[in-house]
């Protein structure tokens, strides 16, 4: 463990510090024929992760017959609303209930594990106890365990609780985030001056008081990071929901889409709507992606990679 | 004496919510696995009819789980598929860091945001996706290549381990790029001011300067790569009706899940759980302290 767990804050900057242009321009300008071959070879990487998501546009305005019957990578007859509207409504509308379930799990989630994860890095950063090291090591060994290993013995356990097959079946268990504790406490320990915890502990403040009105809101480039990372993990999911629930109406949009998929062998059209109910669930999230790339990349900065 | 107990009074404060729920939902499930490894179901009366019930069966389930030649390949299979698929995604990823890090590059927001793009998309999601692209009659790519005179064969035995890859390769590069890039912003100019002075070039720069800089970086994606590529599942069981190469023990995984869910087997399952997450831990922990030793002796 040591890489992750040596050195830690020592070289952290505090959140806001204004750091010079790296270079100007006219000091390092590099030739014509570098930038070509660079701007080259990113294009052609984008081309590579944009294939995919430019085929699900195409296909996703196509009827069942052209998705098999013409060209993947050229519009034919295109009936986005139609298709749309045969996702929306297929089942009495069980893919709007998946979207709201997966919002739930993501959502709720996440929000309480950023809390929690918040909770226990800066109780870790900001106090000295007795094991504080030991139980930090227990806590960073929990990012080494492969989630798929945890979710069978979950379902085992939640079965004889009578747990398995709910909400919280598949919430409970992604509200603990090893990995934001990690952070949290890396990034309180930067950016939490001590001298700011003393002054208000002199002006009376109680320890929960300065944890809520002080160390959450300078926490907070951090506490974003970890919110993002979390949803995204927990969305993207499919071992644990996959394991804990039998009953569709609990699915989130994962389970619920490769559920139509193996079924389109024995209902062709449930192909065009696997292709719709992936194009409705993946756009809003790519834009959500790149509206919020700073934030990914702000925390992390502070946090992961640091020592 | 009063501040220092309202202290420890907060600490239990903070800490405890998150520990216990840790303890559950990680500690708790690994012990569980452990002793359900160590059980098996007995049957009793005439053709197993009287009911059955869990008996403690030592390391048997191990013995059988170490001796099934399918679960074995499995397990060789992650490993060869972590073999390639690791340095590939670690240096696809550096390069992509580097070129975006690069004074030659432009539009590097936009380049930036179509790589990271894939990782908010579902690995089932995404291999839906690329499913449809491996198909013939279906893909644009067989199509293509077909009419250049190409047969190409993405779902066969000797090449779907590979379109496999090249799934987790599209969904995690972006991520594991924006780790690095990350560190990349946090170098200090001062030291490209320097390197400048000392008249290195770009390759020097990158060579003597980033790279040792951002190992810290390329030894966390390594890590999560290895752990991620031995708990494959998601993928090969997405593309498994399309594919007559991948059986229900293609990896440990899919193994583990089907011995649970389709024989009830939950204690060889168990077992294979156990076994995978051993795998897992022996390779990234190896893998830590064979770096943090290299770094102490720099």
């Amino acid at each position: 463990m040591t890489t992750l767990t040596d050195q830690p804050a020592t070289t952290a900057q505090p959140p806001s510090a204004p750091r010079p242009k790296r270079r100007t321009r006219s000091a390092q300008q590099p030739a014509l024929g570098w930038r070509i071959v660079v701007v080259g070879l990113l294009t052609v990487f984008a081309l590579y992760f944009l294939l995919p998501v430019y085929w699900l546009i195409v296909a996703a305005t196509k009827s069942t017959g052209d998705l098999f019957g013409s060209f993947g990578l050229w519009f034919t007859q295109p009936q986005l609303w139609e298709n749309v509207q045969n996702v929306l409504t297929y089942d009495g509308s069980i893919y709007l209930r998946w979207t709201l379930n997966s919002i739930l799990y993501a959502g709720a989630g996440a929000a309480i594990a950023t809390l929690l994860a918040a909770m226990a890095g800066y109780a870790m950063a900001k106090y000295e106890f007795r094991g504080r090291e030991g139980v930090f090591n227990v806590i960073l060994a929990g990012v080494l365990i492969p989630g798929t290993a945890l979710a069978l013995p979950l379902f085992l356990l939640f079965s004889e609780l009578g747990l398995a097959n709910t909400y919280l079946a598949v919430l409970l268990p992604s509200v603990v985030s090893p990995f934001g504790v990690y952070l949290c406490r890396i990034y309180a320990a930067a950016a939490v001056p001590d001298s700011l915890v003393e002054a208000a502990r002199i002006d009376g403040a109680g320890e929960a008081r300065i944890f809520t009105a002080l160390a959450l809101r300078i926490m907070a480039p951090a506490l974003v990071t970890i919110f993002l990372f979390q949803f995204v993990g927990i969305w993207n999911n499919y071992f644990l929901p996959l394991v804990m629930l039998s009953d569709p109406k609990l699915y989130p949009i994962t389970l619920g889409l490769t559920s139509w998929q193996s079924f389109a062998d024995r209902q062709p059209d449930l192909y065009q709507l696997t292709v719709g109910g992936a194009f409705l669930s993946v756009i809003p999230l790519m834009i959500a992606i790149l509206v919020l790339q700073r934030f990914w990349r702000s925390g992390l900065t502070e946090g992961s990679v640091k020592g | 004496m009063t501040t220092w107990s309202t202290r420890r009074r907060a600490v239990a404060g903070f800490l405890m919510p998150f520990l216990l729920l840790y303890a559950a939902f990680f500690i708790l499930p690994i012990g569980y696995a452990v002793y359900q490894s160590l059980l098996k179901t007995e049957r009793s009366g005439p053709l197993g009819l009287g009911g059955s019930r869990r008996v403690f069966a030592g390391l048997s389930n191990y013995a059988s789980a170490l001796t099934d030649p399918g679960f074995v390949d499995s397990i060789l299979r992650v490993l060869v598929f972590a073999a390639v698929q690791v340095p590939l995604m670690i240096t696809l990823a550096t390069a992509l860091a580097l070129l975006l890090d690069s004074a030659s590059a432009r539009g590097v927001p936009l380049f930036r945001g179509a790589y990271f793009l894939p990782y908010g998309v579902p690995g089932v999601i995404a291999s839906i996706l690329w499913g449809f692209l491996y198909i013939p009659g279906v893909s644009p790519i067989v199509d293509i290549l077909g009419k250049t005179g190409i047969q190409a064969d993405f779902l066969g035995s000797g090449t779907v381990l590979w379109s496999v890859a090249n799934i987790v390769t599209w969904e995690f590069a972006g991520y594991n790029m924006l780790v690095v890039v990350a560190q990349l912003k946090a170098i200090d100019s001062d030291l490209y001011e320097a390197a400048r002075i000392d008249g290195a070039n770009a390759w020097q720069v990158v060579r003597h300067v980033k790279l040792p800089l951002i190992r810290p970086a390329i030894v966390l994606t390594t890590v999560f790569t290895i752990i991620g590529s031995l708990q494959l599942f998601a993928e090969p069981l997405v593309l498994r009706p399309i594919s007559t190469a991948i059986n229900t023990s293609y990896t440990p995984n899919l193994a583990a899940y089907t011995q649970a869910f389709v024989n009830n087997n939950y204690g060889l399952a168990a077992a294979q759980a156990v076994i995978l997450a051993i795998v897992a831990c022996v390779f990234s922990f190896g893998f830590l302290r064979l770096t943090g030793q290299r770094g102490d002796k720099r």
